[in-house]
């Protein structure tokens, strides 16, 4: 399990810094129809610490969003494996 | 997929984050019982690969972009109750941290791109008659498509309900361009769960759907 545990995290972590900065950055599905629709504008704008995935400070677009996907990738492992460790030590009712 | 804020009314999202609340509830009182202690970093990892898949949004017709959306391949992987988790995990993060997807809408995002899409493959996994390879394989395609599909199904109905837009302009708009974002699932799924089962074969099985 921990070779695969690595090797699948590297794969993550991988795509998220070296393949993401080359996505698409055309809207995705919701935002093509509701730009069509035109009811794009009762969306909010929001903020948050890496908003937009976009590494903040970082001046270089494409080094900015491969920051925000390595910064990204780890937070939800780690955030993944804590809750459930914690959920784990729970006695199971089911 | 991800709902900003103000494209739902407050009763819609909250109607939303009901049914994903308890989803979520159900995955981790079933954290002892779905996962033993060695499948434990499998969570994060699925969760990691989730996310990091989201990030590549490809092209499809018509200037517009499809991205992953990791429920059927969370629930091949961990079952449709941790399915759920993972995808709560993902989607919080999302909206917590990278301004991705309404914090008021964070329920009714969670409850269209993870607990519906690991139900229906979850479901579809419980009621096969073999855990087959070759099956498996099948439900990972169809599954992934039929997972978009009913994800946009219901997002359009939720701005629909909210009075956001008429159902009758949104619902075939977002049928129409979830047709080609579902196949991009179906493949991206298809690939990663070919990946587990030549590596792996012991970490995709029948997962159990029945709340004990």
């Amino acid at each position: 399990m921990k070779l695969f545990t690595i090797l699948a995290l590297a794969v993550a972590i991988g795509l998220a810094t070296a393949v993401s900065p080359f996505a698409a950055s055309t809207p995705d599905g919701l935002e093509r129809v509701a730009t069509d629709k035109a009811f794009i504008e009762s969306g909010k704008s929001q903020d948050g610490p890496i908003a937009d995935y976009a590494f903040p400070g970082v001046e270089n677009e494409r080094l900015a969003t491969g920051l925000a996907g390595f910064a990204g990738t780890l937070i939800v492992f780690g955030l993944g494996v804590v809750l459930i460790k914690a959920a784990r030590r729970r006695p199971t009712v089911a | 997929m991800h709902i900003p804020d103000g494209f739902l009314t407050a009763e819609v999202a909250l109607a939303c984050a009901v049914p994903a609340v308890v989803a979520v509830g159900i995955g981790l009182r079933r954290a002892n019982v779905d996962l033993d202690e060695r499948r434990v970093p499998l969570l994060g990892v699925t969760a990691a690969f989730v996310f990091a898949a989201q990030m590549l949004n490809f092209p499809i017709a018509g200037g517009t972009s499809g991205h992953f959306m990791g429920a059927a391949l969370a629930a091949i992987l961990l079952g449709p109750w941790l399915a759920c988790v993972t995808l709560a995990v993902v989607l919080g993060v999302q909206a917590f941290v990278f301004a991705d997807g309404g914090l008021t809408a964070l329920g009714a995002n969670i409850f269209n791109m993870g607990v519906l899409g690991a139900l229906v493959v979850g479901g579809m996994i419980h009621f096969a008659r073999t855990t087959a390879p070759k099956a498996t394989l099948a439900i990972a395609g169809f599954g992934a498509w039929l997972a978009v599909m009913v994800g946009a199904s219901a997002t359009a109905l939720e701005l629909a309900i909210s009075g956001t837009v008429p159902l009758g302009t949104v619902l075939p708009a977002m049928l129409g361009t979830h047709l080609l974002i579902g196949v991009g699932e179906a493949v991206i799924t298809v690939a990663a769960v070919s990946a587990v089962l030549s590596t792996r074969p012991d970490l995709v099985g029948r997962p159990q759907v029945v709340v004990a």
